[in-house]
């Protein structure tokens, strides 16, 4: 499981003197699922492209089992790809497509006809062999791709937000599918995405990007339960993002207040930022409450309520079961493990704040259909 | 349903203008082709007629295959080159091969009588370098060359429409799959640039096998070539029945040619705009 199979030392990257990737480091193991995940221009596509070969960097390194291979074109690497919206060969059929790469590899026939049979088993393809590519639902054409990539069974599959032009539903049907297929083949997979959410469930290791800076490095959940700044709080999920300072040891002192938490090796009376993610959030009384609140809007999703609450000014949004109605007041309890201390970074004060909250909603479905270039 | 009436009501005019121009007389050339010039009665005997002009035929069609080919020879490598600039350039190079086609056909025919005679722009500078001087004017070559330069533009810009649509991430797909620059060309590139291709040859060989002009300015008495007969046939001949029988049979023979064309374009990618 970790061997380590690719290696990024250094890399920069520039695009008529501005600044696309700036000192990337970042080990890739075998059989890893790992995703680059960010906003759009945040450096992810550049980076997988680099992988492939499609662009060499301005300066650093790029490794393959120890190999340096910056300058390796890409039809000498191991490595294949899934593009955005495919880029299907629409003068061949779907057979003809799978085959591609192994005729151009000069095997026997024999030997082609075999494994892009087995390959059509795999995504499930079987008897669409001689349709022709516009014939497709965009799911096939997903399928055509992975398989045409697959059966060349490369070391490493890069893949650039290979599900965003589906639907919801298929999407996540192809999630599965995709987490399935990697298990099973044992291929290293690199996967870039926007999607928080496909990033979380789908990988093994993700790796969260901005500004042409990886941001944070870590398990799923090491992402989501502590994040390392404010960009990465608020990427992952919602986030109440506040001012606090570190009194000493497991003692975060914020909105005036005390409480206990679980961080620690901070300096003495160092300023923080503290989130508090919406769904650990509890309601009690008034009475009982370490803070009281107004509660200012509130919104059924389905399987919660998102309420926004305005402690002193400051507006925390708060998912919970518990129905609120607009103007009561309610009291909030924060247990230890409910709190997360992050260091000040350039990302402080820039996000975690509900006050503006259906603009922000806009700003979201916005992102979600953007394409990173 | 009022949208409907509404385009057949504009379309109109381009209706009445192809009925009096183009099927009206359509019916005129079949009507000579099958009468008799002294009776004006029903008979085949034009179209039997028609075999002596066999070799003048065959050699009519080599020489706009012929030009063709060189034309999509010369023509390909200024496509891709053209597909491959900046949009602006694009506009720029576009132009340019578009320029020759805005004057005369027959000045620019001309144009080159004047550079390939024997006494010519090209063999005055031989002789003022002492060197001899080369028969050019009324060979097959001059004829050829003719063609070439009349013809190119038709042949670059169906394959500069193609060349430029074809998806770059498909070329990047080819690369990650394996292929060297020279296999993406012919794996990727040269396939999907098919229909261009065959529209190209299609708009050269057309023109090339009908013209006249070129191969009676520019050949000599062997490059005679199907138009020229036609044009006889009807002027100096005065037996505009054989000459009518004889269009048709080159415009059923063109009719053909591209309807292959088209056949063998559709096998490969959704169809050709001819």
């Amino acid at each position: 499981m970790s061997k380590e199979l690719i290696r990024l030392q250094n890399l920069t990257m520039e695009f008529d003197g501005e600044r696309i990737l700036d000192g990337i480091n970042l080990y890739i193991n075998d059989h890893e699922f790992l995703t680059l995940l960010g906003p759009s221009g945040c450096g992810k596509t550049t980076t997988l492209r680099i992988i492939g070969g499609f662009l060499t960097p301005t300066s650093g390194e790029v490794l393959f089992d120890g190999q340096r291979t910056n300058d390796v074109p890409p039809y000498k690497r191991q490595v294949n790809t899934i593009f955005q919206r495919y880029a299907l060969f629409p003068h061949l059929d779907v057979y003809d497509n799978i085959a591609f790469g192994l005729r151009v590899a000069k095997l026997s026939k024999a030997e082609i006809q075999e494994r892009v049979t087995e390959m059509l088993a795999i995504v499930g393809l079987k008897g669409y062999e001689h349709r022709r590519i516009d014939n497709l639902s965009g799911g096939q054409q997903q399928r055509v791709a992975i398989a045409r990539a697959l059966v060349n069974r490369p070391k490493v599959l890069l893949l650039d937000e290979p599900l965003a032009a589906l639907d919801l539903r298929l999407r996540k049907d192809m999630q599965n599918e995709l987490k399935r297929i990697q298990q099973a083949m044992g291929i290293t997979f690199v996967y870039v995405t926007h999607d928080q959410e496909e990033a979380l469930s789908m990988s093994d290791t993700v790796v969260v990007m901005d500004k042409g800076r990886i941001q944070q490095i870590g398990k799923p959940e090491d992402i989501y339960n502590e994040p390392k700044n404010a960009f990465v709080a608020d990427f992952i999920g919602e986030s109440n993002i506040l001012d606090g300072v570190m009194l000493e040891d497991y003692k975060v002192k914020f909105f005036g207040r005390v409480f206990n938490c679980l961080d620690a090796g901070f300096a003495p009376n160092e300023p923080v930022d503290v989130v508090i993610r919406p769904e650990d959030i509890d309601f009690v009384p008034p009475e009982e409450g370490h803070l009281v609140g107004t509660v200012t809007s509130v919104t059924f999703k389905g399987l919660n309520y998102d309420i926004i609450v305005d402690f002193r000014g400051f507006k925390w949004l708060i998912q919970t079961t518990d129905y609120q109605s607009v103007g009561a007041k309610v009291g909030i309890r924060l247990n230890p493990e409910d709190i997360h201390v992050m260091k000040k970074s350039e990302y402080s004060g820039m996000f975690g704040d509900y006050s503006s909250y259906s603009a922000e909603y806009d700003e979201l479905t916005e992102d979600a259909d953007d394409e990173e270039e | 349903m009022m949208k409907k009436n509404n385009s057949l009501l504009l379309s109109i005019p381009y209706i009445l203008w192809m009925l009096i121009f183009t099927l009206i007389p359509l019916g005129v050339v079949a009507y000579y082709a099958l009468t008799d010039p002294d009776t004006g009665a029903f008979t085949l005997q034009n179209i039997q007629d028609l075999g002596m002009f066999l070799p003048t035929l065959g050699i009519s069609t080599g020489y706009a295959l012929i030009s063709a080919f060189i034309c999509l020879l010369l023509g390909y490598p200024v496509a891709y080159y053209i597909a491959h600039r900046s949009p602006v350039m694009q506009k720029i190079l576009y132009m340019l091969v578009m320029l020759p086609m805005c004057m005369s056909f027959l000045l620019r025919t001309l144009a080159w009588v004047g550079l390939l005679e024997s006494n010519g722009i090209i063999n005055s500078l031989l002789s003022a370098l002492h060197l001899k001087p080369v028969t050019m004017i009324g060979t097959p070559a001059a004829v050829i060359l003719g063609m070439v330069y009349n013809y190119l533009p038709y042949m670059i810009l169906p394959l500069y429409a193609v060349i430029v649509k074809i998806d770059h991430r498909l070329i990047e797909a080819a690369e990650d799959l394996g292929c060297s620059s020279s296999q993406v060309f012919s794996r990727v590139i040269l396939p999907l640039s098919m229909p261009g291709i065959l529209s190209g040859i299609t708009m050269v060989f057309v023109p090339a096998v009908s013209t006249f002009y070129i191969s009676q300015k520019l050949g000599g008495t062997e490059t005679l070539l199907i138009g020229d007969v036609i044009e006889r046939l009807f002027k100096s001949a005065g037996n505009p029945n054989l000459g009518a029988s004889l269009s048709l049979v080159l415009m059923l023979l063109v009719f053909i040619c591209t309807g292959v064309m088209n056949r063998f374009g559709s096998d490969e990618e959704g169809g050709v705009v001819v």
